[in-house]
């Protein structure tokens, strides 16, 4: 049921950042709804053959980082606040434009530059 | 009863050519403890311990909450052990074990075994002996699996499988597991394995216990630092590096205490700092043990 997300053993990061980060991918995108349950800690551990452990601690993660809500006795539910899908997309993007100014100042290229290259990237995305 | 599966205290067993010392263990419920450690480490031997199967010449075990070896007996009701040099009686068929098991243990569940046979490709009217490697050891998990035990004791229970027998068994092991009622100790020197799914993994090496620890622990602490020194420039002192490799200007650093602190102590001449797989952990910590008891 849970099928869709992958552990890499090639990937370097840990598999409970794997996990984290394929979660919240889905909250971004909108399939996992505010409000929706997660799979139990155990149910996940099952599907995806990783322990409980590596589960529970990408679980804590994520509700210390206001995506999800674990209530007591009764599950881990996706947060139900305003917008969350939109703040979570809105970091991705200011961690990209972080990475892009840091190219930008290795290759020496002006401000005016980066702005351009920029642009050119949307008509690309238009022509598309 | 909410106490632990699996307590060792103080365990010692010698023989004339190998001696298991001060060897402590600890098994939740709910958990999977992976055991690991080269050829000849000992971890045969405490699994043999843990079943009652030899005598302590000192130090306490309890299973399940009873004194071990006294009484074994009453625990063993609720514990699978499976390990490879046990065999099946080779001139029966698989469908005779179960009937077998089914007529000594009133748990036996006939509807999970049946589903196992499926899951795992098994014959029930195929003799023992004509089993391959690989089917013989899904026959002997079937076997302890389908009395459902609370506790499972398995030693190298993925030795000798091909990497989708393996993950056969590892699904039906995780399964196991959906019961935070139920654990799993095993033995494994195959750490992929025991990286994946062990929620605590213990070290052993030539009898002792080199490292006992929650496996997300593990993996955070031990790091693999790499720096470049320029001529002339020194490392200043560190705390915690138990391993360092210098090739001319590039050296590299193994912690097993690793903090965001470390990189603005090391200086402006880290390239990089790496994550270790168990595998890494596992050889950087027994050559580090070796080391340090001066073998």
């Amino acid at each position: 049921m849970y099928s869709g997300i992958n552990i890499s053993q090639t990937d370097a990061r840990p598999m409970y950042l794997q996990i984290l980060e394929q979660i919240r991918a889905r909250v971004a995108a909108g399939d996992w709804p505010p409000g929706r349950e997660l799979p139990s800690i155990r149910a996940l551990a099952a599907a995806l053959n990783v322990s409980v452990i590596t589960i529970k601690r990408a679980y804590l993660d994520l509700e210390n980082e206001g995506v999800i809500v674990t209530r007591h006795g009764k599950g881990s539910f996706v947060a139900d606040v305003n917008g969350l899908a939109g703040e979570l997309q809105d970091a991705r993007l200011e961690a990209h434009l972080t990475e892009v100014a840091t190219l930008g100042r290795q290759l020496g290229l002006s401000e005016e530059d980066l702005a351009a290259r920029l642009r050119r990237a949307l008509k690309d995305l238009d022509k598309k | 009863m909410n106490g632990k599966h699996i307590e060792m205290h103080g365990v010692r067993k010698n023989y004339r050519f190998f001696t298991l010392d001060d060897l402590n263990l600890e098994l939740e419920p709910g958990q999977i403890l992976g055991f690991v450690g080269p050829n000849g480490a000992g971890k045969s031997t405490t699994l043999r311990l843990v079943m009652g199967m030899i005598a302590p010449d000192a130090g306490e075990i309890r299973v399940l909450g009873h004194a071990i070896p006294a009484e074994q007996a009453i625990a063993k009701r609720d514990v699978g052990f499976v390990s490879a040099d046990m065999r099946l009686l080779p001139h029966a068929t698989l469908g005779w074990h179960m009937q077998f098991m089914k007529s000594i243990y009133p748990e036996w569940d006939g509807g999970y075994a049946t589903t196992l046979v499926k899951r795992f490709n098994l014959r029930p009217e195929q003799n023992a002996r004509s089993l391959s490697l690989g089917e013989h050891v899904k026959a002997s998990l079937l076997l302890a699996l389908a009395r459902r035990p609370r506790l499972l004791i398995l030693d190298e229970p993925t030795t000798g499988l091909d990497p989708v027998a393996r993950h056969e068994v590892i699904s039906e092991f995780m399964d196991v597991l959906r019961d935070e009622r139920r654990s799993i100790l095993f033995s494994s020197h195959n750490t992929v394995d025991v990286e994946r799914i062990s929620d605590s993994i213990t070290f052993i090496d030539r009898g002792r216990i080199v490292e006992s620890s929650n496996k997300e622990d593990f993996l955070d602490r031990w790091r693999r630092i790499q720096v470049q020194l320029p001529p002339g420039a020194m490392l200043p002192e560190l705390p915690n590096i138990v391993g360092r490799v210098t090739d001319g200007q590039f050296v590299t650093l193994t912690t097993n205490q690793y903090s965001e602190g470390m990189r603005a102590l090391v200086g402006p001449h880290v390239r990089d700092i790496q994550r270790m797989t168990l595998e890494e952990i596992f050889v950087a910590n027994v050559m580090h043990h070796r080391e340090a008891r001066g073998q």
